[in-house]
């Protein structure tokens, strides 16, 4: 009988240095593939396209803030799915999740104006937190009572969610028919309102620059908080056991509903607190696109990263490098702004497509190899 | 008396609205079904379904343009072909990716929304300013409806126009209903289509008995995402009339069709009526007067609401015919049993 052209065999483990290399060859792949194909939309040369991608982040001090500023709220978002991902949960429900915290941090930001800047800020972030993790303990109460299938649980959440901000947009729109809120505090007839509840910038001090260090220390200090919570607290390692074989964690004692519905819980409220982020130092308003498919994207981050926060910050940073090198080309070279999510689309398939190489051999029949091993 | 024959018009025509609307999500919702029978979640129809629609669109323009007098049969056979073919070859991509390169299910379908999403916005985009690019007769070709019928029939129950009521639609609302009865029979009365569900109730156990996994799981997975993207092609020709708007709407009614797929637990024919369910209470709103601001997006809500129901009576119950096929979004490796 004959061998199959193509032999897969698991491997035992593989160095760092070798995994690394297979994954920036596919990012190195994926990316000549995008500057090829805008090649072909648009006959522009190679080398100019990629001085373009990298000018979309890089090129301008707004441009690089605008980076930074989407690159963490992005890893939060992430960081938030961590604990559900090690618990093998799938939360894919950040969406809708950030959506709650932004409308809770919305809802204090028009209403509560008179109190004091700092004090605001706290009930904001803490009212936040509360939305997000009531929004993604629904989903981990019904799966640990009933069982009830958590990724379609979640899923729909989100468009509750999306619905109810929507509902709020409409009755506090700005201007009459536009569904928008417009910026919040920004009205004059209240001046004393204005900046209530806005996290302004780090250096300056004012609302105009747009700097955005404060999101970058904040993020920064969860991502940290994060990475410790799961690894030497008790809490992670009950996660980790539960994620790992929830038999195993029922035999060792621990509470696996408990746990569930817990761990979902700070996944919500960690995903909540992005949304208070976007809306209290980015937008200054809430519209039903606030979380704009990261709620989604920040899936793809967590799970490529194997729920470590740092490897998030880095993998955020590439989905939204790509993200702006999309947008800077589609302005230079006249193509429309969804050209970013194609380019964005292949760089991940690529590095999805890649982890099988890291964990699988691949032998062709009459491989050199082969041979040398009989 | 007056007002009630005005109420009756109105819940005609919102009817209407709502077997139109319906049919989007049903055929996506009917490819998704056999997509999850096989056990392969596949969170890409959204973009699955932005791909058919662009290629209908592109397709049939592209015919339109080459020939002078287009046979509307030619037309219909063109842009059903294109969104057939493009949506496979987009459910081939995630089949590779899922099947042969093992990785995660739902992290590839999502890549796979976003992807498709940027090809049918960017292509769409492309077309033309907005409005200005319009495949007419192909648009028309799939809208045409028996004239006479209709007019006979509404004759006939007066105000209550039952003709206009379920004859005034193209015939890809009652292809959708014919593909879920031929789908409920292949499912459930044909020896193939009780592989497949072995397939997605317990891999391991399916390839004991000899059926190629492989094989069932890239068919279905690909042919699943052919049917879902003749939703887009209902979409761009039917409900916007042969145009293409550069928007998140079809990504929603994609979510939609994943939701009516819960909704309907797994089944074809609970599908038909729960897609036209789910287009009624999108378009309810229309129907009560004086409603406060911001009801549509209360009611925009309730299918989603009403598919969490559902879950969560399936989950309570147990009843093991309504259950998600077993190995559901599980990845199935032969070395790893």
């Amino acid at each position: 009988m004959k061998a199959p052209l193509i032999r897969i065999s698991k491997r035992d483990g593989i160095s760092g240095f070798k995994s690394l290399m297979i994954r920036v060859i596919a990012v190195v792949i994926a990316l000549m593939i995008c500057v090829l194909l805008t090649f072909a939309f648009t006959g522009r040369n190679p080398i100019e396209v990629l001085s373009q991608m990298i000018d979309g982040s890089f090129m301008t001090s707004k441009r690089r803030w605008e980076f930074l500023q989407r690159t963490m709220i992005l890893t939060c978002i992430a960081v938030g799915l961590a604990p559900a991902f090690k618990m093998r949960f799938w939360n894919v429900g950040a969406e809708g999740q950030m959506l709650m915290g932004g409308l809770a941090a919305m809802i204090l930001m028009k209403f509560c104006y008179q109190l004091p800047s700092l004090l605001l800020l706290v009930l904001m972030a803490l009212l936040a937190i509360v939305f997000g993790a009531i929004w993604g303990m629904i989903p981990g109460f019904f799966k640990a009572r009933w069982n009830a299938n958590e990724t379609l649980f979640t899923l729909m959440m989100n468009y509750i969610a999306t619905k109810l901000v929507l509902y709020f947009c409409t009755i506090w729109e700005g201007t009459i028919g536009t569904v928008k809120i417009g910026t919040i505090n920004a009205d004059s007839k209240i001046p004393e309102a204005y900046h209530k509840g806005w996290i302004g910038e780090m250096f300056t001090g004012n609302f105009n620059d747009k700097d955005y260090m404060w999101v970058v220390v904040i993020v920064a200090a969860v991502v940290i908080l994060m990475w410790a919570y799961l690894r030497y607290t008790k809490q992670g390692f009950e996660i980790a056991v539960v994620g790992d074989s929830e038999n195993t964690a029922k035999y060792a004692g621990i509470r696996v509903k408990h746990v569930y519905v817990r761990t979902m819980a700070i996944s919500g409220a960690v995903c909540g607190f992005a949304g208070f982020l976007a809306v209290s130092a980015v937008s200054r308003t809430l519209t039903e696109s606030t979380a704009d498919g990261r709620g989604f994207t920040a899936i793809i981050v967590a799970w490529l990263s194997h729920t470590n926060p740092f490897l998030m910050v880095v993998f955020s940073a590439i989905y939204c490098f790509m993200e702006q090198a999309g947008k800077q080309m589609a302005s230079v070279f006249q193509l429309n702004d969804y050209f970013s999510k194609i380019l964005t689309g292949i760089v991940l398939f690529f590095i999805l497509g890649c982890e099988f190489f890291t964990n699988y051999y691949v032998r062709f029949r009459h491989s050199k190899k082969e041979v040398s091993k009989k | 008396m007056s007002s009630v024959i005005n109420f009756l018009g109105q819940l005609s025509t919102t009817l209407s609205f709502s077997i139109t609307f319906g049919t989007v999500i049903l055929f996506g919702a009917l490819g998704e079904i056999l997509t999850e029978k096989g056990g392969n979640l596949n969170l890409g129809v959204p973009g699955i379904m932005y791909i058919g629609a662009i290629a209908s669109l592109a397709g049939a323009l592209k015919f339109e343009g080459l020939v002078n007098n287009p046979n509307p049969i030619l037309c219909i056979l063109v842009c059903l072909l294109c969104a057939f073919v493009a949506s496979a070859l987009g459910g081939l991509l995630y089949a590779f990716l899922t099947i042969s390169l093992r990785t995660n299910q739902n992290v590839t379908g999502l890549t796979l929304t976003i992807f498709g999403t940027g090809i049918g916005n960017y292509i769409g985009g492309s077309l033309g300013s907005v409005g200005t690019v319009c495949a007419e007769n192909t648009s028309r070709a799939v809208k045409a409806y028996f004239n006479t019928l209709v007019i006979k029939l509404d004759e006939l129950t007066g105000t209550f126009k039952i003709g206009s009521l379920i004859f005034h639609h193209g015939f890809m609302v009652y292809l959708a209903i014919v593909l879920a009865i031929v789908l409920w029979f292949f499912l459930n009365k044909t020896r193939t289509g009780l592989c497949l569900r072995a397939v997605g109730e317990n891999a391991a156990t399916a390839d004991a008995a000899g059926i190629n996994v492989t094989k069932y799981k890239y068919l279905s997975t690909c042919i699943g995402a052919g049917i879902s993207g003749l939703g887009g092609c209902f979409y761009v020709m039917e409900y916007i009339d042969g145009l293409w708007e550069t928007s998140a709407t079809i990504e929603a009614l994609g979510w939609l069709a994943v939701a009516l797929v819960i909704f309907a637990t797994w089944k074809p024919i609970r599908c038909v009526w729960g897609a036209y369910l789910f287009g009624l209470l999108s378009w309810f709103y229309f129907l009560i007067p004086g409603l406060f601001k911001g009801s549509d997006k209360i009611f925009q809500m309730l299918p989603y609401l009403f598919t969490l129901l559902v879950l969560i009576m399936v989950s309570l119950r147990r009843r093991k015919e309504d259950q998600p096929p077993a190995s559901l979004g599980i990845p199935y490796f032969r070395e790893e049993r």
